[in-house]
């Protein structure tokens, strides 16, 4: 699952830290990490666990991880919610889409230490409750998807746009999911689902 | 001698022919079922049942399963395309953080082997022969630990020469990827070819008895009569699977027995290899599938990977999972293999085949099984047919059976060869098919379903506007196009089902059988509420289990026709237990009651009646259960039972194109797709929609994107990730009508078929038709990329 994350040409998660994002985020490093004073420069954090908060759909989640951990893992590995899927650990099929302060990000390729502070929304924050998002349901109804690998980020995507755009058209949801791959060949019914439940949400009647 | 009876059962197309036909079978068959039009739960569209748990992210599928104390693996493999390895050294190793188990590989599965295993070279370890293949694995507290230890693996390589291209592996003096001949027996997802075969060189064959039988005819001397002749060479490239889900298993090993929790689409064919590979009784292996990824004909084995997780389970007193990254799922676990194929097919001066020569040569790396004779075989009337087929061994990873093995590939050659034909002859390409796609003696394959899929889907698509070739005027030449499939009604016998009514009102069905996203989870439910008057929602679904009743492996389109009939006579055993025991409850015999609406009522007398649940609770004991198996066909001959049995009647469709070709770019676009397909009796026509647009678009996916590129100075591949190996997205998916058509054969107590195959045959060869009718110019090779677009019409002089 990490393989590219200490290659041999030296190039890591780890160490691309060095200077990079790390200062916001250990400014808000619940933990262990040192404050940073004046002129210190980037910090750099690891090897070996630090503790961070998380938000995740809604909740404050307390977790240790290795600084070089993606936001997948600590989802998945770290909290145990394993509705975020990986399938190609790379930004290159979505499949781990989840929201980053109600924006779809990979969560393959951002750093769980990037996500603090923001709001993380995942596929089991979708429905309220027993509640299914509307989205959701139009998934089911029309049967907008097969294996169901690629089902949790697809409709992270389709939610996502439902929320920018209440009245999308066709292009719009082919645009919003053109990221996600489906190897069983599910678009054309995600397509009708979710403009079926742009309806729904609308008060246009039943999404179905 | 059991028992027969005779029934009359609905035979032919509903709304066409649909007639009644005799059928002797068992005494203890469930009666006939009608058509669907009068069911209530079996052919009504049914949302999937485990669609909530899909769309909340419960579903738990291999890749989420954890257990207590579970640790991660990661598998340690060669940079290089031939090696012999000198030595290999774990001791760093097996001191780094966190590892717990070290495992070196010691037996290789998923290539040829040698014939006469003393010519191998001598080694202490198995000789490398693609880049990506196994040599050990490593077993750590974490992913990362895991991943750490493996590149600590000192492995001691002395490379050897080899060979990626397959051109040049056929070349005498090319290096060779075996010593000696190799064969690659077949496994429970097809592949693997005949044995016996001569081998020169890395050159495996010719082969002239494919999956169609031995030669017919002399198809050599039978050409020289023809009044018409199409001679053309058609190339196809190496297609990945690319499930999203790679393969992969937490593997379980107890002193009690080992539980492997594994990405399949057999979990009885998964128990059967690890049992034979470890040595253990099948009673000792338990696979689980609750929730699988994709397969699409890559996931039936063990796999290297999957015995290495038990080995390394079995040495750190753990479990331990082993999923694959991306990487390792292009290289080493299956693809659908290359071809090049020279086809001559001669005719008569009306269209009659007169004979069909196809010599073709293909390569499924250091696997066998890269025929691509069916559609040479399967769809047309003709009296002479010729196959030659050779695999060539390059060092690359092996092939596996992916949908509809051979298939997609052949169509690409034929549908392209009788277009031409058509052209030739100035006959509409569906009138061509009209007067050669007719049922020969003996089995055949239900021409006259596929006479009105052509006739269906060329209404729908409006081919009667088609113009001539290339007669658009601009840069965007639009064109249609047409081809077609049949598929064998594979039979597997292995497929078993319990069904349960407990005194609550619950009712149950367990099998082994696994869900890869077909549906056959609703399908068993639908057909065992059917039977006992209930919804499909009442019925609760086991599968994906080796401790529940054997299921069928889901390979050749065979699942649903195999493992319904069980449901359903299971479930009408068990109603007949819960009848006999209510019979005096309502005073009425047993045999005079039906349930239907939820109720036990008495036929013909409507107010006598009991409420199911009311009905249950009156059961003698907590539970009756019954189980059952997939009977004979219908009128079948007497056979050796088991697997993989082919019925008679063929599942098939005919798919229909329309393309936009901008000849300055060079870029095809599918603009729209009409689909007409047979498969029995839909079960859940929701579901098999849903099969047929992933059919179509991984046609399309393969017609235009995908393409394993090696690279010829080092194997390895250069695009083993999912942004340069491309597959189809959702910009790039037309709108697909399917429209399907109930063709009742009257074979099983559900008469259904299979879809996942032939959905996905036709759609490359539709396509590259309709690329003809737009621009005037042939593609012959695939992808169909903008480069060979152009390239094609710069060949002609056309721009």
């Amino acid at each position: 699952m990490t393989k590219d994350d200490d290659d041999d040409n030296g190039v890591s998660r780890r160490r691309f830290l060095f200077g990079t994002g790390v200062v916001a985020a250990a400014t808000t490093l619940d933990c262990r990490a040192p404050e940073l004073g004046p002129g210190q420069g980037a910090q750099v954090l690891g090897p070996g666990k630090v503790v961070c908060t998380l938000h995740v759909n809604g909740a404050e989640r307390r977790i240790e991880l290795e600084p070089r951990a993606t936001l997948a893992e600590a989802l998945r590995v770290e909290l145990g919610m394993t509705g975020t899927k990986v399938a190609c650990d790379r930004g290159a099929c979505s499949a781990c889409t989840v929201w980053l302060d109600g924006m779809p990000v990979c969560a393959c390729t951002t750093f769980a230490l990037d996500a603090m502070g923001r709001a993380i929304t995942t596929i089991e924050g979708l429905a309220r409750g027993d509640v299914l998002h509307p989205v959701q349901q139009a998934f089911i109804d029309h049967d907008a998807m097969q294996c169901g690998f690629c089902t949790p980020g697809m409709l992270m995507s389709c939610a996502a746009l439902l929320k920018r755009a209440p009245d999308p058209s066709l292009e719009d949801v082919r645009t919003a999911t053109s990221g996600n791959l489906c190897r069983c060949g599910t678009y054309p019914k995600v397509f009708d689902a979710t403009l079926a439940a742009a309806k729904t949400i609308r008060g246009g009647g039943k999404g179905a | 001698m059991a028992d027969e009876r005779t029934i009359r059962v609905p035979v032919g197309i509903a709304g066409v022919d649909l007639a009644d036909a005799e059928r002797a079978v068992l005494a203890d068959e469930p009666p006939p079922l009608p058509a669907n039009a009068d069911l209530s739960v079996v052919g009504k569209r049914t949302p999937r049942l485990d669609g909530r748990l899909k769309v909340t992210g419960a579903a738990r599928y291999t890749s989420d399963v954890r257990l207590a104390g579970m640790l991660y693996a990661r598998i340690v493999r060669s940079p290089h395309p031939h090696a012999k390895i000198k030595s290999i050294d774990v001791s760093a190793a097996t001191r780094a953080r966190g590892v717990r188990a070290v495992h070196v590989v010691d037996h290789l599965m998923g290539s040829a082997v040698l014939r006469d295993k003393s010519q191998e070279i001598p080694s202490p370890h198995p000789i490398v022969r693609y880049v990506g293949q196994p040599i050990a694995a490593v077993a750590a507290l974490t992913q990362a630990d895991a991943d750490d230890a493996a590149r600590l693996v000192k492995v001691d390589y002395e490379p050897l020469p080899f060979v990626v291209d397959v051109d040049k592996a056929r070349d005498p003096s090319a290096p060779r990827v075996f010593p000696g001949a190799a064969d690659q027996a077949a496994s429970a997802g097809g592949g693997g070819g005949a044995s016996n075969v001569a081998v020169t060189g890395n050159v495996r064959g010719p082969n002239k008895s494919g999956p169609g039988g031995p030669p017919r005819g002399d198809a050599i001397e039978a050409l020289k009569t023809a009044d018409v002749v199409v001679d053309a060479t058609y190339r196809t490239q190496v297609q990945t699977h690319s499930a999203m889900e790679t393969h992969g298993v937490v593997a379980d090993w107890k002193p009690e027995g080992l539980t492997v929790y594994a990405s399949t689409q057999g979990t009885g064919t998964v128990r059967d290899e690890m049992a034979e590979v470890l040595g253990l009784k099948k009673s000792d292996v338990r696979v689980v599938t609750e929730f699988m990824g994709g397969g699409f004909g890559s996931k039936f084995g063990a796999g290297n990977f999957g015995v290495l997780a038990a080995q390394l389970s079995k040495k750190a007193g753990a479990p331990v999972r082993l999923m694959l990254d991306r990487r390792e799922e292009h290289e080493g676990v299956g693809n659908r293999p290359g071809s090049t194929q020279r086809l001559r097919i001669g005719a008569k001066s009306d269209g009659t085949l007169v004979a069909i020569h196809l010599e073709a040569y293909g390569t499924a790396g250091t696997g066998t099984g890269a025929g691509v004779s069916g559609p040479m075989k399967n769809m047309y009337a003709c009296p002479n047919v010729l196959v030659e087929e050779s695999d060539v061994f390059t060092n690359a990873g092996p092939s596996a059976a992916f949908r509809a093995p051979g298939h997609p590939q052949g169509a690409f050659a034929i549908e392209q060869s009788l277009d031409e034909l058509a052209e030739k002859l100035k006959m509409d390409p569906v009138s061509l098919r009209d007067k050669i796609d007719v049922d020969e003696t003996g089995p055949h394959f239900n021409a006259a379903s596929r006479r009105r899929e052509r006739q269906l889907g060329a209404e729908k698509i409006g081919w009667s506007k088609r113009h001539a070739a290339g007669a658009d005027a601009g840069p965007i030449k639009r064109g249609l196009g047409m081809a077609q499939s049949v598929w064998y009604r594979i039979i597997d016998l292995d497929a078993s089902c319990e069904v349960r009514i407990t005194r609550d009102g619950s009712v149950e069905v367990l099998s082994a059988v696994q869900d890869l996203g077909t549906g056959i989870r609703t399908a068993l439910a639908q057909v065992v509420a059917e039977e006992l008057g209930l919804r499909a929602t009442d019925v609760a679904v086991r599968i994906g289990d080796t401790n529940y009743p054997s299921g069928v492996p889901s390979g050749g389109s065979k699942t649903t026709g195999s493992i319904t009939p069980a449901a359903r006579n299971a479930a009408f055993q068990v109603k007949r237990q819960l009848l006999d025991q209510v019979a005096t409850l309502l005073g009425a015999p047993a045999d005079s009651l039906v349930m239907k609406d939820g109720k036990i009522l008495v036929r013909d007398q409507p107010t006598r009646m009991l409420a199911f649940k009311a009905a249950a609770a009156k059961l003698r004991t907590e539970q009756i259960s019954a189980r059952a198996s997939r009977q004979e066909d219908y009128g079948a001959p007497a056979g050796k039972p088991g697997r993989g049995r082919i019925g008679v009647g063929g599942l098939g469709g005919v798919q229909f194109t329309a393309v936009a070709v901008d000849v300055e770019t060079g870029i095809i676009k599918v603009e729209r797709v009409v689909a007409v397909h047979d498969c029995g009796r839909p079960i859940n026509p929701l579901g098999v929609e849903s099969q047929i647009n992933g059919g179509v678009l991984q046609g399309i996916s393969y017609a235009l994107y995908e393409n394993r590129i090696l690279d010829r100075n080092t194997g390895v591949m250069v695009n083993a990730n999912l942004e340069s190996y491309k597959i189809v997205g959702a910009r790039e998916t037309p709108p697909i009508d399917v429209v399907l058509i109930e063709q009742y054969r009257g074979r099983s107590s559900t008469d259904a078929g299979g879809i996942g195959e032939p959905a996905t045959v036709p759609t490359c060869a539709a396509i590259a038709n309709a690329v003809y009718n737009a621009i005037g110019v042939r593609i012959r090779d695939l992808p169909m990329t903008p480069a060979r677009v152009l390239a094609a019409l710069a060949s002609r002089g056309t721009k």
